[in-house]
């Protein structure tokens, strides 16, 4: 166990310094970021005041130092754009995208592991085709389309929902729906999978030879049984196609998370902003991940006893 | 002597090509759908009935056949600045496509090459290569995406380029797989024996028996590249206007959603026809060729 945790902590450590390092290749190579951001009608003192105050005019090395020193410190400096420091900015955004990714991931449970169960029992009847068909359809259509089809219809046509912003609880409601599409769609088969895998076993024959109620046959003895499985898929899936779902979606309903800011600091250029956000996304994905793997060897005494 | 035909009698099933009295009418409607598609992509000048940037602005957002205002010859209406939107439709599902398979071939080799590598090689390159997996895995793609374009600018090439990227490691963890199951099988040996060098078995021995599960991933693999293009276009970082694809006519019509929806949903219709399609097709095929290529 103890050596499973370690290599674990190692790759994790490791793909840490790899985004690390490519945030800071990617966003220098491109050239001086000050002409992007100033564009025309600037003297050559200023820009040359500019440079020297974002320290672009120190060798590649030491930038890297600096940046990496900075990464630890957690201090990024200012916005090209805003003036602000970049990391304020970003945290001031973390709450808003945090309450609307719990609310898509509460949704997404609520909804998809009673279908793919259900998917899994009458995995022969029409009930579960038409469960598997929408999970497997639902898996094919962008966030982008859900979010767009839904401003139409209720926030245009029917004129029930609010379209931007985050100022309510019904503000919550489209891009929940938008953002758990394609999650739905994935927790429904995996639940199914692994309640398929779970239900031809010896102990639910048992169970159902002792006269329990079928329900509790399913809910108590095949459920559990599958849950180690699902918490583990659930939690490596949930993190990278949530990151990719709430970028999008937050862009279409203007919420004020880290979503919206990332799309606008790339199509700004603001790097400062851009290389903060797409590093904090990171990490926490990458964090969630590594926990989820030692939870998950934890949970599995097979991993948990072994020696070594 | 053929590869094939020996390791049929093992786990490694053979590419055959499945035929269209295996398929079920869910899979005969996305394969004719993709075949029409494919069409009219290839046809897009022919069939087009306008230029699909040539302006009219007294024939701006003129709505589909049959509603009022619709205007003669201008089938799925105008946009907001009177071009005809079922030759942009057909233009952007054009270069949807040639995006979305320059990245899938580009993705392919990469992953591939590297894949074959590692399984041949092993030791040291093996896990290097592994390694540089699970680090692609770790990381969710969009961010990468969003960092590249906006550093290297939205243009064509940069787009391929993202598309590359994208996926790579899908191709390398699974031909990794295969080709460490394959080289353990007799046939490798007997060519061993018989004097083949690693790059002939590598390519003659190897590679035809991985070509399976290669094919079936490429098509699962091609719709998620295609929901990738559209989104960044969608978000504005794709190719830039006025050369639209499917993504981009959704963004840039949805500024007009409440007074002429049709700009938007008439592209929007098309990417599920197409990612719809590939996806049906591509479930199929993983079906056929029995592979358990992931858990999803």
């Amino acid at each position: 166990m103890l050596t499973y945790v370690l290599r674990t902590l190692v790759k994790m450590a490791i793909t840490l310094v790899v985004i690390v390092s490519l945030v800071f290749f990617a966003t220098r190579l491109s050239g001086n970021p000050v002409d992007f951001v100033l564009g025309e009608g600037i003297t050559r003192e200023d820009r040359e005041l500019l440079i020297a105050y974002y320290g672009l005019d120190a060798s590649i090395g030491t930038q890297y130092w600096r940046y990496l020193a900075s990464v630890f410190s957690g201090e990024f400096g200012l916005s090209f754009l805003e003036r602000r420091p970049v990391s304020q900015i970003v945290l001031g955004r973390a709450w808003p995208s945090l309450k609307l990714l719990l609310s898509a991931v509460s949704f997404t449970l609520i909804v998809s592991v009673p279908l793919g169960i259900l998917a899994a029992i009458y995995r022969t009847s029409i009930v579960g085709s038409v469960v598997m068909v929408i999970a497997f359809l639902g898996y094919a259509v962008p966030a982008f389309i859900i979010g767009i089809l839904l401003v139409l219809i209720f926030g245009y046509t029917l004129n029930w929902l609010p379209v931007i912003g985050d100022g309510s609880a019904l503000h919550f409601i489209m891009p929940t729906l938008a953002i758990s599409g394609m999650l739905v769609a994935a927790i429904t088969r995996f639940t199914r999978n692994a309640m398929l895998d779970v239900l031809s076993q010896d102990y639910m024959r048992t169970a159902r030879a002792k006269g329990l109620p079928e329900w509790i046959v399913i809910l108590k003895h095949g459920l559990r049984n599958a849950s180690i499985t699902l918490l583990s898929v659930i939690g490596l899936q949930i993190a990278g196609l949530a990151a990719a779902g709430s970028v999008v979606v937050e862009a279409i309903f203007a919420w004020p998370g880290i979503g919206d800011l990332l799309v606008r600091s790339a199509i700004l250029r603001d790097y400062p902003v851009l290389q903060f956000g797409v590093l904090s996304v990171a990490i926490v994905v990458i964090v969630i991940n590594a926990t989820v793997d030692i939870a998950y060897a934890y949970a599995d005494p097979r991993i948990r006893l072994a020696k070594g | 002597m053929t590869d094939v035909t020996q390791t049929s009698s093992s786990r490694g099933t053979p590419f055959h090509i499945p035929m269209w009295s295996d398929a079920n009418w869910i899979v005969r409607i996305a394969l004719l759908v993709g075949l029409a598609l494919i069409v009219v992509a290839l046809a897009a000048p022919l069939i087009a009935p306008f230029d699909p940037n040539d302006q009219s602005l007294i024939s701006r957002l003129r709505p589909p056949l049959g509603f009022e205002r619709y205007k003669d010859g201008f089938f799925l209406g105008t946009d907001e600045l009177g071009r005809d939107i079922l030759s942009r439709c057909i233009y952007g599902l054009r270069l949807t496509f040639a995006l979305a398979l320059a990245g899938s071939i580009i993705g392919l080799l990469i992953g591939g090459t590297l894949g074959l590598l590692a399984g041949i090689a092993g030791g040291v390159l093996e896990d290097l290569v592994m390694g540089m997996v699970d680090i692609q895995i770790a990381i969710p793609f969009t961010l990468i995406a969003l960092l590249i374009l906006a550093v290297m600018g939205s243009s064509l090439d940069v787009m391929i380029l993202v598309l590359g990227v994208y996926g790579w490691e899908q191709y390398a963890r699974i031909v990794r797989a295969e080709v460490k199951k394959l080289i353990q099988m007799p046939f490798v040996e007997a060519a061993q024996a018989a004097g083949a060098t690693p790059l002939r078995i590598a390519f003659r021995h190897i590679l035809p028996n991985v070509v399976s599960p290669i094919v079936v991933q490429f098509t699962l693999n091609f719709s998620n590249i295609v929901i990738l293009e559209s989104t960044l276009s969608f978000l504005g970082l794709g190719v830039q206007p006025p050369t639209a694809t499917l993504g981009s006519m959704v963004g840039i019509g949805r500024d007009y959603l409440p007074t002429a929806p049709w700009i938007v949903l008439v592209p929007a219709a098309a990417i599920l026809l197409l990612t719809f399609a590939v996806q049906i097709l591509g479930d199929w095929l993983r079906d056929k060729a029995d592979v358990r290529l992931r858990t999803r």
